[in-house]
């Protein structure tokens, strides 16, 4: 999961629904597993999969028109549940890139520790997305981390969007915050001493 | 001219990453078997020690029965999730607080009850309702598993500072509405994201007339409008809650702490990046009618109409009605229901059993409706019993179940059949949370005590007169 990041050109998979949350990302009966694998073939599980667990057709992942590495979906995405296994199962699916005009906080903090990167738009630039999209399964979307840019190819038109400089440096140089931290460790002692 | 919030935060930064997020110092951990058992592998692989093991508590809550906790759990995924957590916090030198040992529950529950809770700390486990310790004058939030390892490996985290938002409830709550009334309704006026961001503190005279276990139910709602976490200013009553509790300081260590919590509220200039206030009394008793917490109304209010809702918004709100059977512009007063769950770590609290006991006293249970009652804690069981509410249930054809997280996610065997309506006192109405196809409408015991009896949504202000 440690792929480092630099500029990533794909397809989209559209979710034009908002408020997102967790339990709908990976349901709670699928967190008894102990390790970080196979969480994405369960991504979505209740919208992808009827009872019986033949694909529902009209659902997005299903639908063999849209594919690539990048996951467009509706405001607030990522809400309730901290459960890190909804970033394993986006990861796990495959997909390097969550584009939405707002997350939420700890599922944010979540997927970029797995080395998904959550790229805020405003709410003008997710809409053009989506119609373009939706015209064109095909439309190609650019991200541009060194330079924080993400571009609708369809449309030419682009934004800038924010990344803490710290979580940046991680995800193009595949580090991780432990490795930080462990750097630091007569700090801590300093401060539990004072 | 510092927030209660800003106090304590400046308290534990260890060092600022140049550009980037603080470094904060963890007072407490709490591992619970779902959310903990990639970190420890990943401490494993690292081969690493757990840097402050004496900081960390472990207890399995979501997986645990609420029926038969002397015999092994019966689902061998959930039994295995649950030895491994045991397995992990013996490896690692860790208090574990194991299924039917007295301070098993709910950690959200124990913590606050054993004293391991305190004002001014900093409080971190993987699970978003940590938010509820935030009620005894805490920063307490929820963190994903590779920041438990964090904390495992360095007791510290690596946080972006939030920006702070005090939420103001002025006035009285009127009779019959309750603290999880206080929630909901702020939560539909925020909506599911409208605290994201944010660290929020709660002030006002009806929140400080909230008692201590009301001010958990109100900061536990906290992530369900998007804060990283909510808290309230220690006081009188919360000093008094945590005398005496086991884990507490005791001698001239209390006097000390008691000491330092008393310079732990807002200054009177202090300035947060957002102010909000309501009033109490225009709060009623709360239902949700959809499938976020965001989306709930007074009782005797309908169901808002599709054009209300911007257009971005419609699909969802669409689809969320319709997974609920509800249509818009009606109320759900008079709907029947099928089942009744009280507990979770909104509402499994000592205070929650008594008022749907008094409530229920001298009425009967709908011969069609199935109750879950399920404490909170081992604790919260005893003093049931100590009590005598478990008489008065009984009468009133009320079973208690064993204590755990249950049905508020289904993790165990409690689960909401598909298509079912169930009444919950927990924290979330999402699609599928009480089990696949469950339809939740969440409110608070009262109402759920109105419904038991009644077998349909029903004003618990009704009964009461």
């Amino acid at each position: 999961m440690k792929e480092k990041f630099n500029i990533t050109t794909s397809t989209c998979v559209p979710l034009p629904l908002e408020n997102v949350d967790t339990d709908q990302i990976i349901p709670a009966r699928f967190l008894k597993a102990t390790t970080k694998e196979g969480f994405g073939d369960n991504l979505f599980r209740d919208w992808r999969f009827d009872k019986q667990g033949n694909p529902i057709p009209s659902f997005v992942l299903n639908n063999p028109t849209y594919s690539g590495k990048i996951l467009v979906a509706g405001k607030n995405f990522g809400s309730g549940s901290s459960r890190e296994h909804a970033a394993w199962a986006v990861a796990g699916y495959g997909f390097r890139i969550v584009v939405s005009s707002f997350f939420a906080d700890i599922f944010k903090n979540n997927a970029l520790n797995n080395f998904v990167l959550p790229v805020v738009v405003s709410e003008e630039f997710l809409a053009e997305l989506f119609t373009s999209i939706n015209a064109n399964p095909k439309t190609e979307v650019e991200v541009d981390l060194p330079n924080q840019t993400i571009t609708n190819k369809a449309t030419g038109n682009s934004e800038h969007f924010q990344i803490n400089a710290y979580k940046k440096h991680c995800l193009m140089n595949g580090l991780d915050d432990i490795d930080y931290l462990l750097s630091n460790k007569d700090k801590i002692e300093a401060w539990e001493n004072k | 001219m510092n927030t209660l919030f800003d106090k304590i935060w400046d308290a534990h930064v260890v060092s600022t990453v140049e550009d980037g997020p603080t470094q904060l110092y963890i007072d407490r951990l709490f591992c619970h078997e779902v959310t903990s058992p990639q970190a420890f592998s990943g401490m494993r692989d690292r081969g690493l020690k757990c840097f402050r093991p004496e900081k960390i508590f472990c207890m399995p809550d979501h997986n645990i029965p609420t029926l038969n906790q002397d015999k092994p759990i019966e689902d061998p995924v959930s039994r295995t999730q649950v030895d491994e957590l045991k397995k992990n916090a013996t490896d690692f030198g860790l208090a574990y607080f194991g299924m039917g040992h007295k301070k098993n529950g709910i950690i959200h529950v124990v913590g606050p009850e054993n004293g391991l809770t305190l004002p001014g700390m900093t409080i971190v486990c993987g699970d978003s309702h940590t938010s509820t310790h935030g009620a005894m004058g805490a920063i307490a939030f929820g963190i994903g598993t590779s920041e438990v390892e964090m904390v495992m490996a360095s007791q510290c985290v690596l946080q972006s500072r939030p920006m702070t938002m005090r939420i103001t409830v002025d006035g009285k709550l009127s009779k019959g509405v309750t603290a999880k009334d206080m929630a909901l309704y702020i939560i539909s006026k925020m909506t599911t994201g409208g605290a994201t961001g944010y660290f929020v503190e709660y002030a006002g005279e009806a929140v400080r007339d909230l008692t201590m276990e009301g001010r958990l139910t109100l900061c536990n709602l906290s992530i369900e409008m998007g804060a990283r976490g909510g808290m309230i200013a220690p006081d009188e009553k919360t000093i008094e809650y945590i005398k005496g509790r086991e884990y507490a300081p005791k001698g001239e260590a209390w006097d000390a702490a008691v000491a330092y919590w008393n310079t732990l509220k807002s200054d009177a200039d202090a300035v947060f990046d957002k102010e909000i206030t309501f009033k109490a009394e225009d709060i009623e008793p709360m239902v949700t009618y959809g499938t976020n917490p965001g989306m709930g109304m007074g009782i005797t209010s309908s169901i808002p109409a599709v054009e209300s809702v911007p257009e971005a918004g419609r699909i969802s709100y669409a689809k969320s009605l319709e997974y609920m059977g509800f249509n818009a512009g009606e109320s759900i007063l008079g709907k029947k229901i099928d089942y009744v769950f009280l507990g979770s770590c909104t509402n499994g609290r000592i205070e929650d059993f008594r008022a749907f006991a008094a409530f229920v006293q001298g009425k009967k249970k709908a011969a069609d409706v199935v109750a879950w009652l399920v404490p909170g804690s081992w604790g919260v069981d005893q003093q049931i019993r100590e009590e005598g509410l478990d008489k008065i249930l009984a009468e009133a054809g009320f079973e208690l179940r064993q204590p755990g997280c249950s049905a508020c996610l289904a993790m165990n065997e409690d689960k909401v059949p598909a298509g079912k309506y169930a009444v919950s006192t927990s924290n979330r109405n999402f699609e599928g949370r009480q089990g696949p196809g469950a339809r939740t409408i969440l409110a608070s015991p009262l109402v759920a005590a109105a419904a038991a009896i009644t077998g349909e949504i029903t004003d618990p202000r009704v009964l009461m007169a």
